[in-house]
């Protein structure tokens, strides 16, 4: 079976490689063959490890005799591994030779010969572990016990947080192989603590990898994806709404290829822009339950569906989400938090959350007596955007930076505060600078108001800013003043690094209330996860 | 009812009632017309005030949420109306007519739940008839159960005082008195602090009746409160509203107390029955409702508010430590998971 490999694989090898340098899409029997090829190096790769395996453990059998914990239970998983190999090895080969018709006799030779040879091995080793266990069955028989029931615990940390692991890093390299997505390159010296997150450069956007015309991602999302990774569209409604309306385009130019269901492929159709964009910039929570949804929506989509009917119904839903989840909730949750806005109020915002700005023009419009006092920190410097809004209005406002929030806290009546997520232990997900914020005011006893909606709650636990979080680009904190540009050679000097910190987590003891919609007005914030479980029990 | 009196009486309407169109005074003009000669069995509002009154003096040991619920009932009973729209329209106006006699916040969140829990069921009868009898047995249901609830919190909270403690109260508290009355019956040992509580000095009442019970007890000034803090075991307080947050609403005085109970490490235990669940959410003293704030006859009279004593405050739920209700103990977090619950 390795020999027809060989001699099978190099022209179409080629003309794969052809194909993936055109920038074309592979054809299905090029991705089955990809794949079938991807398999037998990772059986070739298995059976030298279960060799080398094997022969240690003959080595390690006679020196164990009050065997260690950790040890039997490899060795007994290994002794289980090899049986198992060659048996599935001889079956799955005449399988995946069965579309390559020509050297049919030869390989049937050659394929008894490997069966043979299996079979003795197999039988060998279990010789050898019946003679081993009888010694280590006493030992064995409770450890294996637990590795059959710790084995289902395995838990899976996603990928964008396991950087540090090479891995990890081989892994979501095959994957966007396999995509034909590029792979974003990191940037730069990672400050310890945060190694495990990507770090990226804004001035190497993803966009220049692909080739234009790409045929494999649809020219709206490579948009967005620029979009994003320059900064251009930023604020987790804003994404939310720019990546539903370039899906809605996507629905618009799809076609069902032949025999083809369209609730299955345009699912598939849609990972790799998903994983283009995640390269881009990591996903936002927003972002991601927007997706369930559409995915959701589109699976469920009935199979005698006609493609117009179901294009157009699928158009309609994502309509109706945008309208319900974002522009109507920002209606009720204006109406609700109006209620905390009484005449003669200082307010404290920090950044530009386009929830809060829309609920201090309300407010404003409903001819309430307040000043606004605005918090800016480097280096995104968003404040000014809300400023600029605000005044606009003819609200009255102040400018301060983040340094100076001690010194203009106890003139402050009240805090409202965006989020970017709410998790399920109650903690806020916000603008880094947002949990500074909360803490100040909470020693200066001055309540604070974070107001979300409900599509971005989601079911996460966090604790510490450190685990997942989003690192942006260290360039960014180089700054020329006076004609001097200090950090401009910060690469050059090995133990500097410098962190451009995007998220942080407030804990819930320094937030009074949440405002939200879906009737539910105002909560405490560890009303969260009832919320949740609220929501699930709904849909 | 000639055509004058009835443009002076949809014009009358209109004030009093802004978010009603135009239509739905129509409809009650028609209504009215009808009704005219069934006016005498219907309630109006000095009746109403009457019979809540006479409930009150009836049972001295009800709460004035409960007597309020009960008075809807009868004009529940007693309505004549033609829609269900109506109905509702007609018990939310009495229930903040009766507010207009007992302006605690137990009155307007008995009322509101009162509402909720008639109008929870699926009123698809074609007979309006039919649909009030299912209210009404829905009321007599809700009555029931919460004439229920004192006993309730009693068996809830008796076990948290231990044989020799020493329990500081605030102000009289028919649900206090009812916890303490148990604990006694347990034949457990201990005795009771009770704050003056002025301007009213319903603390001396609670002490007259805790004497009744042979319980020893001491009257301590309000000012007194840190100096006796540092002697007693536990803190018993009731409330008058219980807040979204999972704070509480209670006569004035009780926010020090928590305050001191805090710095002091004591235990903070507030007994509240569930029909005072309200749906507010103060951020901090100023943000209570001026309706609640100062007492009836108050708020119609003065018209300078910041001269006159509020009798109620705030105390944010990061001062309590249990809530005894007959829905269960609950930390002040889950309040609002009942909330959701009850009015979701």
């Amino acid at each position: 079976m390795a020999d027809s490999g060989v001699t099978e694989g190099p022209d179409k090898k080629e003309e794969i490689d052809r194909a993936k340098s055109e920038g074309k899409e592979l054809t299905k029997e090029e991705k089955q063959r990809l794949r079938k090829e991807k398999k037998q190096q990772k059986k070739n790769k298995e059976k030298k490890d279960d060799k080398a395996s094997q022969e240690s453990e003959k080595e390690k059998k006679p020196l164990s005799s009050p065997p260690p914990a950790s040890q039997p239970p490899p060795q007994s998983t290994t002794q289980k591994a090899p049986s198992a190999v060659p048996a599935p090895a001889p079956v799955s080969v005449p399988a995946s030779e069965a579309p390559v018709p020509a050297d049919k006799p030869a390989k049937s030779k050659a394929e008894l010969k490997a069966e043979r040879r299996a079979r003795q091995e197999a039988e060998r080793a279990s010789k050898q572990g019946k003679k081993g266990e009888t010694g280590q069955q006493a030992a064995t028989s409770k450890q294996k016990a637990p590795p059959n029931e710790l084995q289902p615990v395995v838990k899976r940390l996603p990928e964008h947080i396991q950087v540090d692991n090479p891995d990890v890093l081989k892994k979501l390299a095959k994957k966007l192989e396999r995509q034909q997505i590029p792979l974003r390159m990191d940037y730069g010296y990672k400050v310890s603590l945060f190694s495990h997150l990507h770090q990226y450069s804004r001035k190497a956007p993803l966009t220049q990898q692909v080739s234009i015309p790409s045929t494999v991602i649809h020219p709206a999302v490579v948009r967005l994806g620029l979009q994003y990774s320059q900064g251009i569209v930023t604020g987790s409604n804003a994404r939310s709404v720019a990546l539903l309306h370039a899906f809605k385009q996507v629905i618009r130019d799809y076609t069902t290829p032949p025999n083809e269901e369209l609730s299955r492929d345009l699912v598939n159709k849609l990972k790799p822009y998903i994983s283009f964009l995640n390269q881009c910039r990591p996903l936002s929570a927003s972002m991601g339950n927007a997706i369930k949804y559409i995915k959701k929506e589109i699976s469920n989509i009935p199979s005698q569906c006609k493609e117009e009917e179901a294009k157009s119904k699928l158009l309609n839903c994502i309509e109706c989400y945008i309208n319900e989840k974002i522009i109507l909730a920002a209606k009720a949750i204006a109406k609700s938090a109006i209620e905390k806005i009484s005449d003669g109020d200082v307010i404290l915002i920090y950044g530009c959350s386009s929830l809060v700005n829309h609920i201090l023009c309300e407010a404003f419009e409903k001819s309430r007596k307040f000043r606004v006092i605005v918090v800016d920190s480097r280096p995104r410097l968003e404040g000014r955007e809300a400023l600029r809004r605000l005044v606009q209005k003819g609200i009255s406002c102040t400018y301060v930076l983040i340094s100076a929030v001690s010194y203009v806290l106890p003139e402050v009546s009240k805090v409202f505060l965006g989020a970017h997520a709410l998790l399920a232990n109650g903690y806020v997900m916000s603008r880094v600078g947002t949990s500074q914020i909360a803490l100040v005011a909470k020693a200066f006893n001055v309540p604070v108001l974070v107001c979300c909606e409900t599509y971005k709650f989601c079911e996460r636990v966090q604790t510490d800013s450190f685990v997942s979080n989003e690192l942006d680009d260290p360039d960014d904190l180089i700054v020329t003043r006076k004609g001097k540009t200090h950090l401009k050679d910060w690469q050059e000097v090995p133990s500097l690094g410098l962190l451009n910190l995007v998220y942080d987590v407030t804990p819930p003891d320094f937030v009074d209330l949440v405002i939200t919609d879906l009737g539910l007005g105002m909560i405490p914030c560890t009303s969260v996860p009832v919320v949740l479980r609220v929501k699930n029990v709904d849909q | 009812m000639n055509i004058s009196s009835s443009h002076r009486y949809f014009r009358q309407h209109q004030k009093t009632a802004r978010c009603w169109g135009e239509g739905t005074c129509c409809v009650i003009i028609v209504r009215h017309v009808n009704t005219q000669t069934e006016a005498a069995f219907r309630m109006n509002e000095e009746e109403l005030v009457e019979y809540f009154r006479d409930q009150m003096r009836k049972d001295p040991d009800m709460a004035s949420a409960v007597a309020a619920i009960r008075t809807l009932l009868e004009f529940l009973k007693r309505d004549k109306g033609e829609t269900i729209l109506g109905l509702r329209e007609s018990l939310t106006s009495a229930t903040t007519c009766l507010t207009g006699v007992d302006s605690s916040v137990a009155v307007s969140s008995g009322g509101e739940l009162f509402l909720r829990f008639i109008s929870l069921t699926s009123l698809e009868h074609q007979d309006l008839s039919r649909c009030k009898k299912v209210m009404e047995e829905r009321g007599e249901l809700f009555l029931e159960k919460i004439s229920m609830s004192r006993a309730k919190v009693a068996k809830l909270c008796h076990t948290f005082i231990k044989d020799g403690a020493k329990i500081l109260t605030h102000s009289y508290s028919r649900v206090v008195l009812r916890v303490l009355e148990k604990a006694a019956g347990e034949k457990k040992r201990f005795s009771v602090y009770v704050t003056e509580s002025q301007p009213d000095a319903a603390g001396r009442q609670m002490a007259e009746a805790l004497r009744k019970l042979n319980v020893p007890v001491t009257v301590v000034l309000d000012a007194a409160v840190g100096y006796v803090l540092e002697k007693v075991d536990l803190v018993i307080v009731g409330a008058e509203g219980v807040v979204e947050s999972g704070g509480i609403i209670n006569k004035i005085g009780t926010y020090q107390l928590a305050l001191c109970s805090k710095a002091h490490n004591k235990p903070f235990y507030v007994v509240a029955e569930s029909f005072k669940f309200v749906r507010l959410y103060p951020l901090n003293q100023q943000d209570v409702p001026d309706k609640f704030k100062y007492k009836a006859d108050t708020l119609k009279t003065v018209e300078n508010f910041s001269e006159e004593h509020p009798v109620i405050d705030y105390t944010p739920p990061s001062l309590i430590t249990l809530l005894f209700t007959d829905l269960g103990v609950l930390t002040p977090s889950a309040v609002s998971d009942e909330l959701i619950k009850l009015y979701l």
